[in-house]
């Protein structure tokens, strides 16, 4: 076990056990209370070829049952301690969260421990677990928001590209997995080598490091090859893409931009570029134009997503069908705006003041700690992270800003989906 | 926690809170969609827009920005018995914080053009709304289960009434309930009391009390028997809810209830800012077993919020691919009807105590959420209740909540709704370069 002093504002201490794994502690006593997050680089991107949704079923089924312990001793676990198990799946990482009262740290990381390493994967349990996420898919197909959402990354991401593909799958597939796939995948992919365990409460880190040693220690698995993402091509021309779903009242749009990755060294560039575009107060120039002078959508903003390789910017936007063409129009000519004018040094110094002064806000609970930590260890971006953060945002000029957005941000290679009550040949034949 | 009443009638909670270097003010009006006149439902929610576009002494177009350069973030919402604003920014950011809300609170525009943009906007909110089914039948089974009482109409309004609304009406609602009298400003966070209480009697002390409001008085009667509605739309999923009349937060029954939901679905807490925002510890909970376990449904929840009169404790059901809405239907009822009968046991109690003594502490992890709290509680009852909660749900008896179960859960105060899908006639792609 070797271990680094802490440096930077938050201080956690970060230990690496032997087998690899690595633990991060924060204490903080704002409540009786701690978070524990464990991520595992086990994501979306892990999906056997061609059967997407295999990673995303495995997140249903992994805590209803372990070697040591059945589905209704877990649930008994948790429930009677008032706590809710949180499994996610991104592309990148499979992660379980729960916040316990502090007296219940110990018992909880262990029953974690266990749900993560030696998952049971019943019969029963699956196919129950089945019907939830084939359901969940049918909401998805009913839901414009989600329809115009992955269907841009499926056109930014062609081809198969991991980024691109539905995390939940299609119903053709969940049906056909087997526990036998699933326990297949949690074995090539699940190792303590790709695990960070972060707990951020009212537990000291010794205890911490202590609790995460028994349960932890003891697991030996070499970590998997890592995956080779394709390249990100990005688009040459302008697509557009509708979806009519005529049952509903509201079109969402959904028109993005492949960008960077998340170690690219413009990356504070882009960020503060995407913030007083798309984000500031509500929504940037984008709500300024489209939500507050034109009135015409409830919210739209963007969210920039850089990630291990180059990751979307979206523009969002939900409008009524009879605007479609007006904000669609509206967010082209602020695209436009932005790659020809730029930003306004007042823009860019809000964007930088209202990022580095939310810094102590978005850092308050102990759930958004615990996330800030995983995200730092993921990325390889030093304990100090926090504290060098301002730092990182002060240096970005006014040029570095607008050369980010004339690099990704182009109407005539924009992607765009529209999907909702709108059929726009319907449109040109009145 | 400091309680004063300044002479204008404004009440001051304040808090000091010394775990970050952060402050967190909302303001809190006794105005919802309960107050509203048939014809003017959503100007609740309306004003609230409005009441973000500029005021006398912050221009139109300096509003962006002006918390966002302490690294704040502010907000608002409306509901059926309030309207809330809110700031959190670092600590000196409290008289900014404190200017926004006074300036709110008296001298807000109301200008034409702005009203005209902002009905767009609220037209979309709602039309956002409707694309979301579940959303769609809890407003229909909202509208269904009240006959007489405002609280039956949903608070962004129906259609017709935003389409038709004038400036005169909503700024004539905002004078008469923005007043110092009908509202309750917390300040919590890491302030010093006394220095905090000054700097609020600056800015609020000079602003004039407003005339006693006359509320509407309407009592929902008693439901005489089982209501149903069914919306049959295009669709892909089935949707069940019951909605059970229901004791408002005051009531003696109201901390009974809260546990029967905490045995039938998981335990949620109180806070309506942030409980929801994480699903409750449900798997060992009853209708999570007699529903998703048994593959019938993919997620069932249950809902009974703090209110100032009696409105509704509602289960909702999302029926799995396959599942009729008939069946779900008939494995929900045997549940209720099975607790309705028999009460909970000793073992159901226990748990359900400790998953609320958990989420209470949970709900206030952060200066927004405490200060959500006290606010949300002086406004719709008194700050007291969130205060003793804890030793009052820990002295619950378990003939207390089968009691409530055996009163509220009767088949005559239930109306069941159901979102039955008809298939969906299209959905082709068309693409074009």
């Amino acid at each position: 076990m070797k271990s680094e002093a802490p440096r930077s504002g938050l201080k956690p201490a970060r230990t690496v056990l032997e087998n690899g794994a690595v633990v991060l502690a924060k204490e903080a006593r704002t409540t009786p209370a701690v978070t524990i997050s464990l991520a595992l680089r086990a994501g979306s991107i892990a999906d056997p070829v061609g059967l997407p949704g295999t990673t995303w079923l495995l997140s249903r089924v992994i805590d209803r049952g372990a070697a040591a312990r059945s589905a209704a001793e877990i649930a008994e676990a948790l429930d009677s301690r008032g706590i809710t198990l949180t499994t996610t799946v991104t592309r990148h990482l499979f992660t379980l969260v729960c916040t316990c009262l502090a007296e219940d740290f110990d018992p909880v990381l262990a029953l974690l421990g266990d749900i993560l390493m030696s998952p049971s994967v019943g019969e029963a349990e699956l196919a129950t677990r089945k019907g939830e996420v084939i359901t969940a898919i049918r909401q998805d197909e009913d839901n414009p928001g989600v329809r115009a959402s992955e269907s841009l990354m499926a056109l930014l991401y062609p081809d198969g590209h991991p980024y691109g593909r539905r995390t939940k799958g299609s119903i053709e597939i969940v049906g056909s997995l087997t526990r036998a796939q699933l326990l297949a995948l949690h074995a090539d992919r699940f190792a303590p080598g790709e695990l960070t365990a972060v707990a951020v409460g009212d537990v000291d880190a010794s205890r911490v490091q202590d609790s995460a040693t028994r349960v932890f220690g003891g697991w030996r698995k070499p970590s998997p090859a890592p995956i080779r993402l394709p390249p990100v091509k990005p688009a040459t021309t302008r697509r557009r893409l509708v979806i009519p779903m005529m049952n509903k009242s509201q079109v969402d749009i959904a028109y993005g931009f492949t960008t960077i990755s998340r170690r690219d060294p413009t990356y504070y560039a882009f960020w503060l570029m995407n913030n007083a575009f798309g984000q500031y107060s509500i929504g940037g120039r984008l709500g300024d134009s489209i939500r507050e002078r034109q009135g015409m959508a409830y919210y739209v903003s963007s969210a920039l997503d850089a990630n291990v390789v180059e990751g979307p910017l979206v523009i969002r936007a939900g409008v009524s069908p009879a605007n479609v063409e007006r904000a669609v129009a509206s967010i082209d000519e602020e695209v436009t705006r932005l790659i020809r004018e730029g930003l306004t040094p007042k823009e860019l110094d809000e964007s930088r003041r209202y990022l580095i002064g939310s810094i102590p806000r978005a850092l308050e609970t102990n759930a958004a700690i615990a996330n800030f930590l995983q995200t730092e260890e993921f990325f390889g971006l030093g304990l100090d992270y926090d504290a060098r953060l301002p730092s990182l945002l002060d240096a970005v000029t006014l040029e570095d800003a607008n050369a980010a957005a004339r690099r990704a941000l182009d109407p005539d290679r924009a992607t765009v989906v529209i999907a909702g009550p709108y059929d726009d040949q319907a449109i040109l034949c009145l | 926690m400091r309680v004063t009443r300044l002479d204008n009638g404004l009440k001051v909670l304040i808090q000091e809170e010394h775990t970050a270097p952060l402050a967190s003010v909302w303001c809190w009006y006794k105005v919802g969609s309960k107050d509203e006149r048939p014809g003017l439902t959503g100007v609740s929610h309306w004003c609230e827009h409005m009441n973000f576009k500029g005021t006398a002494n912050i221009p139109r177009d300096q509003v962006k920005g002006i918390i966002e350069q302490f690294g704040g973030s502010w907000n608002g919402y409306t509901w059926i018995d309030q309207t809330t604003y809110l700031e959190t920014a670092t600590r000196d950011a409290l008289d900014r914080m404190l200017f926004i809300e006074s300036e709110r609170m008296a001298s807000c525009l109301y200008h034409p053009d702005d009203c005209e943009s902002e009905r767009t906007v609220i037209i979309s909110e709602l039309q956002g709304g409707e694309n979301d089914p579940d959303q769609l039948l809890d407003q229909e089974l909202t509208a269904t289960a009240f006959k007489a009482h405002p609280y039956r109409h949903p608070t962004i309004g129906w259609l017709a009434d935003l389409q038709a609304m004038t400036r005169e009406d909503l700024y004539g609602f905002y004078q008469r309930y923005y007043v110092p009298n009908n509202a309750t400003l917390v300040v919590v966070g890491d302030v010093g009391t006394d220095a905090a209480l000054r700097r609020v009697e600056h800015f609020f002390g000079g602003i004039k009390p407003g005339a006693d409001i006359k509320r509407l008085r309407t009592v929902e009667p008693e439901q005489t028997g089982e209501r149903r509605l069914t919306i049959r739309r295009e669709g892909t999923t089935g949707y069940l809810k019951v909605g059970y009349h229901a004791p408002a937060v005051a009531d003696a029954q109201f901390l009974p209830m809260l546990i029967l939901d905490a045995v039938l679905t998981g335990a949620k807490g109180l806070n309506l800012w942030s409980s929801f925002r994480v699903a409750p510890p449900q798997r060992s909970a009853r209708l999570y077993r007699a529903l998703v376990e048994r593959g019938l449904a993919s997620s069932v929840s249950g809902s009974l919020l703090p209110t100032e009169q009696p409105f509704l404790y509602s289960v909702s059901v999302t029926a799995t691919e396959g599942t009729s809405l008939g069946l779900a239907e008939s494995a929900l009822l045997e549940e209720l009807d099975r607790v309705r009968r028999d009460g909970i046991t000793d073992a159901e109690l226990v748990k359900a105590k400790a998953q609320l003594k958990a989420r209470l502490v949970f709900d206030s992890d952060s200066v927004t959420n405490i200060a959500h709290q006290l606010g949300y509680f002086e406004t719709v009852a008194n700050v007291d209740l969130i205060a003793k909660a804890p030793a009052r749900i820990a002295a619950v008896l378990v003939e207390e909540v089968a009691a409530a179960a055996r009163a509220v859960l009767s088949p005559s105060n239930r109306t069941i709704g159901w979102f039955d899908p008809l298939p969906v006639g299209n959905g082709n792609l068309k693409s074009a370069v």
